[in-house]
């Protein structure tokens, strides 16, 4: 028999909000006319987009609805954000970001330092969170400045201090940008009462669907556009509005606000932390981030001894998804870039294993990961030369 | 998830020939928990001359227990000289193919075995000759011998495929252009030009910020040092940079041994001096054991 599906794997993906796909139903077959369009089928349609801005723009407390850009993902807003700001800056632009970004900034950063651009990677402490000493540090680096930096990490769910950072790199001049793709839905964000100029997120991570992303861009940044071919979002970002995944987000920015503020996320955060308690009674096992600084979704904990991707093969058996940063799973040779960072001794590098609970998820999914993950470890170590 | 055959999956549910042997005749380990895979592999001879007991234990995904399990199937009841004969291609065939990233898994269990026939021959623990034999991979200790014969038994032809059946290259990537040289000469196709190296930054270097210095620092630790010491089952941490002072823990291996005092200063302090100044002075606080 299929065992029940156990889905902890919401940092990679969320299921989209049932909610959110039927406010999005009647713009596929029916309502299905351009915004852009000098008709009144299609300009109908606009009203529902900007409603949907509107409600995002609340979600971040932005101050106005005409500082949200949609972008088709994080990813997207990302390379955006970076490449669109340093041609605005310049050449003489020094870009500051962090030894433990998402992909979707690291890379961009890289083809930056292809083309002559300096990039300051900042490290982190080992238990994931920044180290100051060093941001403040590259922060004196004279000349124009770029720095992005993650809210929460995707892999630990460690957060930045984004209050903090955003304010220090304002003092230093610099234009501030954060990927905010793990973040959003799980802490409270309040741009009215952060310097933040730029910032990213994705709908797919907060129960929108997979293709629609949000860049927020604060009134008088330096940026300029990335895609190029049509006057959409303010000549911000060219191509046909998508309209039925941006109501989608919109409904679903809704649902995270009240999940935020009815206290639902507690909720998801109690099961969590009766996981990692659980897990803890396991033989040598580590969690792997700040307790403190961590968003209430996200676990990351080795086993040290054995290897993520036999971990994850024996969860998949008995219906569970996670995620691991061994180098099996990360698609290289390498393990995770963020647990080297942070310097996690090598006996558990390779047994990292991601738990990214959601609102959907329950104490019977707890229940059935607390039910294999044991003996999944008692039988890899007795495979392991290492094992004891 | 990677597409892996019914009978990798087999293997990696229900490995068989697990565990260790009392007294074996043989016995090969490869790998290291610091590169991501490990296999010990034991067995003795019964009185005929042939393999009468295998037993493994792998740290590793699911292909790398898969690929130790079939190798003990394969080459239990076998002589010396018929195992000798089992490459890393046989491992993989006999599994109904393992997926392309994965080929390193199967040229583990083929290192494995070869070591420990060699360990029966001998009694050494290694297998090769290390003076003559470059290494090529200081992130994953690669040697040049363990390419040319991946490259030989597996026709390869690109540094792609010798990264996915060797691991060399896989990490921080700069041994390609050494890896390509001894494809070239395998394959006996004239070297490419070498490419031109990028100009040197006009006028001489400013001196460097402490960012820099401790970045700096960072990475000669990271990518010289470390890597040294990893191959012996040791390890290295740096908790704190104040000024020149650079103070650290061994790990592993290295940890409370006498050869820390030497191997920080023959090693951790003159490749940083060599790289960054002069002043580098190295503090080791006592580490924990493995």
């Amino acid at each position: 028999m299929k065992p029940r599906l156990c889905y902890l794997d919401n940092n990679a993906t969320t299921r989209t909000a049932p909610e959110a796909l039927e406010a999005m139903l009647p713009f596929f077959c029916e309502r299905y006319g351009n915004a852009s369009s000098m008709h009144e089928f299609g300009g109908t349609v606009r009203a529902d987009v900007d409603a949907a801005r509107e409600r995002i723009a609340a979600f971040l407390g932005a101050a106005s609805p005409s500082e949200i850009v949609f972008t088709s993902c994080g990813s997207e807003s990302d390379n955006q954000a970076i490449f669109g700001t340093v041609e605005a800056l310049g050449p003489e632009t020094v870009v500051i970001t962090s030894q433990v970004e998402h992909p979707a900034v690291l890379q961009p950063c890289l083809k930056l330092e292809e083309r002559g651009y300096r990039v300051l990677r900042v490290g982190v402490n080992p238990n994931g969170t920044l180290r100051m000493d060093e941001y403040s540090a590259a922060l004196a680096t004279p000349g124009p400045k770029l720095v992005t930096l993650m809210w929460a990490n995707n892999e630990t769910g460690v957060l930045f201090p984004i209050a903090e950072c955003a304010r220090m790199a304002k003092a230093a001049g610099a234009v501030f940008h954060t990927d905010a793709t793990q973040a959003a839905g799980k802490v409270p964000i309040d741009l009215s009462a952060l310097p933040v100029d730029l910032l990213t997120f994705s709908g797919h991570k907060l129960h929108a669907p997979k293709g629609i992303g949000v860049l927020y861009i604060r009134h008088g940044t330096p940026i300029r556009p990335f895609l190029l071919g049509g006057h959409q979002e303010d000549s911000r970002r060219a191509g046909t509005e998508n309209v039925p995944y941006i109501v989608g987000l919109g409904k679903a920015a809704e649902l995270a606000d009240a999940e935020l503020r009815t206290g639902e996320i507690d909720r998801v955060r109690a099961l969590r932390d009766r996981l990692q308690q659980e897990l803890l009674q396991i033989p040598d096992t580590v969690i792997n981030g700040s307790l403190e600084m961590r968003v209430p979704t996200t676990l990351n904990v080795s086993f040290p001894y054995i290897e993520g991707e036999a971990i994850l093969y024996h969860l998949s058996d008995a219906g569970i998804c996670a995620s691991s940063g061994s180098a099996c799973t990360s698609g290289s040779l390498e393990p995770s870039h963020v647990l080297r960072a942070m310097k996690v001794p090598f006996t558990s590098l390779h047994g990292s294993i991601r738990f990214s609970f959601s609102r959907y998820n329950t104490d019977e999914d707890v229940d059935q990961v607390l039910s294999v993950m044991p003996g999944i470890v008692r039988t890899l170590r007795a495979l392991s030369p290492f094992g004891h | 998830m990677w597409n892996y055959s019914d009978k990798v999956l087999d293997h990696f549910h229900n490995p068989r020939n697990v565990g260790t042997l009392e007294n074996p005749d043989g016995v090969g380990e490869v790998g290291a928990i610091a590169c991501g895979d490990a296999l010990k592999l034991m067995f003795k001879l019964g009185p005929d001359g042939r393999i009468a007991d295998v037993k493994f234990q792998t740290f590793g995904c699911a292909s790398a227990i898969a690929s130790s399990s079939a190798l003990t199937e394969m080459i239990k009841g076998m002589t010396l000289e018929e195992a000798a004969k089992v490459t890393n291609a046989d491992i993989a065939d006999y599994l109904g193919g393992l997926p392309e990233q994965k080929m390193h898994c199967s040229v583990m269990g083929m290192e494995a075995l070869e070591a420990a026939i060699h360990n029966y021959r001998t009694g050494d623990c290694t297998v090769r000759e290390l003076k003559d034999d470059p290494l090529v991979c200081t992130c994953f200790n690669v040697h040049e011998s363990e390419i040319v014969q991946a490259v030989q038994i597996n026709r390869l032809t690109t540094v792609e495929e010798v990264t996915n059946f060797t691991k060399a290259g896989g990490a921080c990537g700069k041994c390609k252009g050494e890896i390509q040289k001894i494809l070239d000469r395998i394959l006996q196709r004239p070297a490419a030009p070498e490419a031109p190296k990028p100009p040197a930054a006009a006028g001489t270097p400013a001196p460097m910020t402490q960012f820099q210095k401790m970045k700096k620092i960072e990475e000669v630790i990271e990518t010289e040092v470390r890597p040294m010491l990893r191959r012996d089952g040791g390890d290295l941490e740096i908790l704190d940079i104040q000024g020149d002072k650079v103070v650290v823990a061994f790990r592993g291996h290295c940890a409370g041994c006498i050869a820390a005092n030497f191997t920080k200063n023959g090693l951790v302090q003159k490749k940083l001096r060599d790289a960054i100044s002069k002043e580098i002075t190295v503090e080791v606080v006592p580490g924990e054991e493995a």
